[in-house]
């Protein structure tokens, strides 16, 4: 079991070349503080002159990817004895032993017109064997940086023996103005920041998007109307349509269950905000809460028995965990300060949070039953987490101080390693993590 | 649903609102200047000194109630201000009132919306305790979407916290 969600480098102890590997190239996602394993990715044959820059461009991607988790580093082409040029070649090892590259990642590319094919291959370098099998992927030029986020993707589940979650992408609330007339907008980008695509114009406020499980549609807050009402939107038509929830003054903070098929929501009346459900295929609601207090911001477990929250019960905002068909719920936060907007990882063994306390806002994960909180973040105003599909990392919005504040998308992975921006033009908030595209 | 065309300060002005989901001013309102109430569009409010116009209301009532951090209990002033309020609408019954939630930047999404929820509502009942019929009245939250103050201080979060009555003559159906 995880522990303190650290970052441990086993089966590659090795005091030098000589020594024979106890195991395969493995890097163990647990336990323990160790050093980014090193790789080297030597740039991609063009297997055709009109390959040669989407060649040059998907190897730097594919470095970026494994760099970025802070989990591997990239032992750079100007330390490398051999260039390995051609895919085809033999692969000299000691070549890269000498220069303690762990792995090696090759590759290929053709281009043709704007079809393209990429090639690659991984090497466990002190084990002197190809590690899984070469693969292949296919398709549009224009869609490069999706291809070159599979291949990393395929070299970071080899390594690691997880999913990555490099072709994966992000809805968000795009933000720009200033504070006491900020516009924001819908908006869809790749899990780094390329490809943003506006789905919504900046017409009235949007809060909160939540991708389906598949990515297909996002669920949002609207104040279209004046009053916040939940809306679904189609990701490849930007098509969108208010849902049909059980009768309320207003209706915020959806989310799919993991079928898509059920939303789950606050819906307000007479001042009161409580949890439901609804059906979206026939339509049937539910009442999961009846309390006085404000109850919102809720998420199923994966496996979709369970639903986490938070309410204001107690006297400040708690998480609690129900039945997915309501019922009595038990307290799971138990630390000073204020606990909300929890997340149900998709592994199911934890719960990420926004925790407020003395001033400060910080990102959290705790186990499920409330044991063993960590707080990742800590800022004048860190919010919303939303998981990497793998379970690994937490994006969130940061907000900064003052007249001039604005926000911005962060990530950080859950052992409170690699904090970093995610790059983009603009203010952001909100982010949802989708799934890893097929 | 709400017509724009029929809010007040819209009615006869060209200046388009640039802030669609706040009503024409809704919770910036006159008071600070910087709501979508077109200043050339005073007249329609009537005149300061008209207790029967919304400008009378908006400005010399007073159009809100301010809270304590986390709460929605209404102060004492802030009822005297909702006793007002309630006075005005019994004797100016062609208006309707749309009351607005607001919260500070120091909380989460979602819970800032309930919170601000339960501050609208406060000041609804406590407007249909004075005798103005519920159906004149209707209930929304911003949470922390519309702060009118923008510093990161307690003096802005202050005028925050607020309960913003918008009235209005359109139809509320």
């Amino acid at each position: 079991m995880l522990k303190r969600l650290t970052i441990l480098m086993m089966a590659l102890v090795l005091s030098g070349p000589a020594l024979a590997q106890s195991g395969p190239l493995r890097l163990v996602i647990t336990d323990g503080v160790i050093e980014p394993l090193p790789f080297a990715v030597p740039t991609f044959e063009a297997e055709n002159g009109e390959a040669a820059q989407v060649a040059s461009d998907i190897s730097r991607l594919v470095a970026q990817d494994l760099a970025g988790t802070g989990l591997f580093r990239e032992v750079p082409a100007s330390a490398f004895i051999s260039q390995h040029s051609a895919f085809a070649q033999t692969v000299a090892y000691p070549d890269w032993r000498a220069i303690n590259a762990q792995a090696l990642i090759t590759g290929a590319v053709f281009v043709s017109g704007n079809q393209m094919t990429v090639k690659f291959r991984l090497y466990d370098v002190f084990s002197g064997a190809e590690l899984g099998g070469g693969l292949q992927f296919a398709g549009t030029v224009d869609g490069w940086r999706r291809m070159g986020h599979k291949v990393a993707d395929a070299a970071y589940s080899r390594i690691t023996g997880e999913s990555g979650y490099f072709d994966s992408r992000v809805v968000f609330v795009a933000e720009s103005g200033p504070k006491d007339n900020r516009a924001k907008r819908l908006a869809v980008m790749d899990y780094d920041g390329a490809n943003l695509k506006y789905l919504t114009d900046s017409g009235s406020i949007v809060l909160a998007p939540r991708f389906s499980p598949s990515g297909d549609r996002v669920l949002y807050t609207s104040f279209e109307s004046g009053f916040p009402r939940i809306n679904v939107l189609d990701v490849a038509s930007v098509g969108r349509q208010q849902i049909t929830t059980a009768d309320g003054e207003m209706a915020f903070s959806p989310r799919f269950s993991n079928d898509g098929r059920q939303v789950i929501y606050s819906l307000a009346n007479g001042g009161n905000t409580d949890i439901y459900r609804t059906d979206l295929v026939t339509g049937a609601s539910s009442r999961l809460t009846e309390a006085p207090s404000i109850e919102t911001a809720p998420s199923f477990s994966p496996d979709g028995a369970q639903i986490v929250f938070e309410s204001d019960r107690s006297g400040s905002q708690q998480l609690y965990i129900m039945s997915a068909n309501g019922g009595e719920p038990r307290r799971i936060s138990f630390g000073e300060g204020r606990y909300g907007t929890p997340v149900w990882s998709p592994r199911g063994d934890l719960v990420a949070f926004t925790k407020q306390n003395a001033g400060r806002f910080h990102i959290g994960v705790m186990r499920t039953d409330g044991s063993e909180e960590r707080l990742l973040t800590a800022s004048f105003l860190d919010e919303g987490p939303t998981w990497s599909p793998n379970g690994r990392v937490l994006m969130f919005m940061r907000e900064t101080q003052g007249a001039g504040g604005t926000s911005s998308l962060y990530s950080v992975d859950i052992s409170g390693r690699n904090l970093k921006p995610v790059p983009i033009q603009g203010g952001a908030s909100d982010p949802s993590w989708g799934p890893l595209q097929p | 649903m709400i017509t724009k065309a029929a809010l007040i300060g819209l009615v006869l002005t060209a200046a388009a609102c640039t802030r669609p989901d706040r009503f024409g001013g809704a919770g910036g309102g006159a008071a600070n200047g910087g709501g979508a109430f077109d200043p050339n569009a005073a007249t329609n409010l009537g005149g300061a000194n008209d207790p029967t116009s919304p400008l009378f209301f908006n400005q010399t009532i007073g159009d809100r109630v301010l809270f304590a951090v986390d709460t929605s209990t209404l102060t004492e002033q802030g009822k005297q201000i909702l006793i007002g309020q309630a006075r005005w609408l019994q004797t100016n019954a062609d208006y309707l009132a749309i009351i607005e939630g607001h919260a500070d930047e120091v909380g989460t999404r979602e819970y800032n919306i309930g919170l601000g929820f339960r501050r609208a509502n406060a000041a609804r009942e406590f407007l249909v305790s004075q005798g103005v019929p519920s159906d004149r009245l209707r209930v929304t939250s911003y949470g922390k979407e519309r702060p009118i103050e923008i510093c990161s201080d307690e003096s802005c979060y202050a005028k925050n916290r607020r309960a913003v009555t918008v009235i209005s003559i359109a139809s509320l159906s």
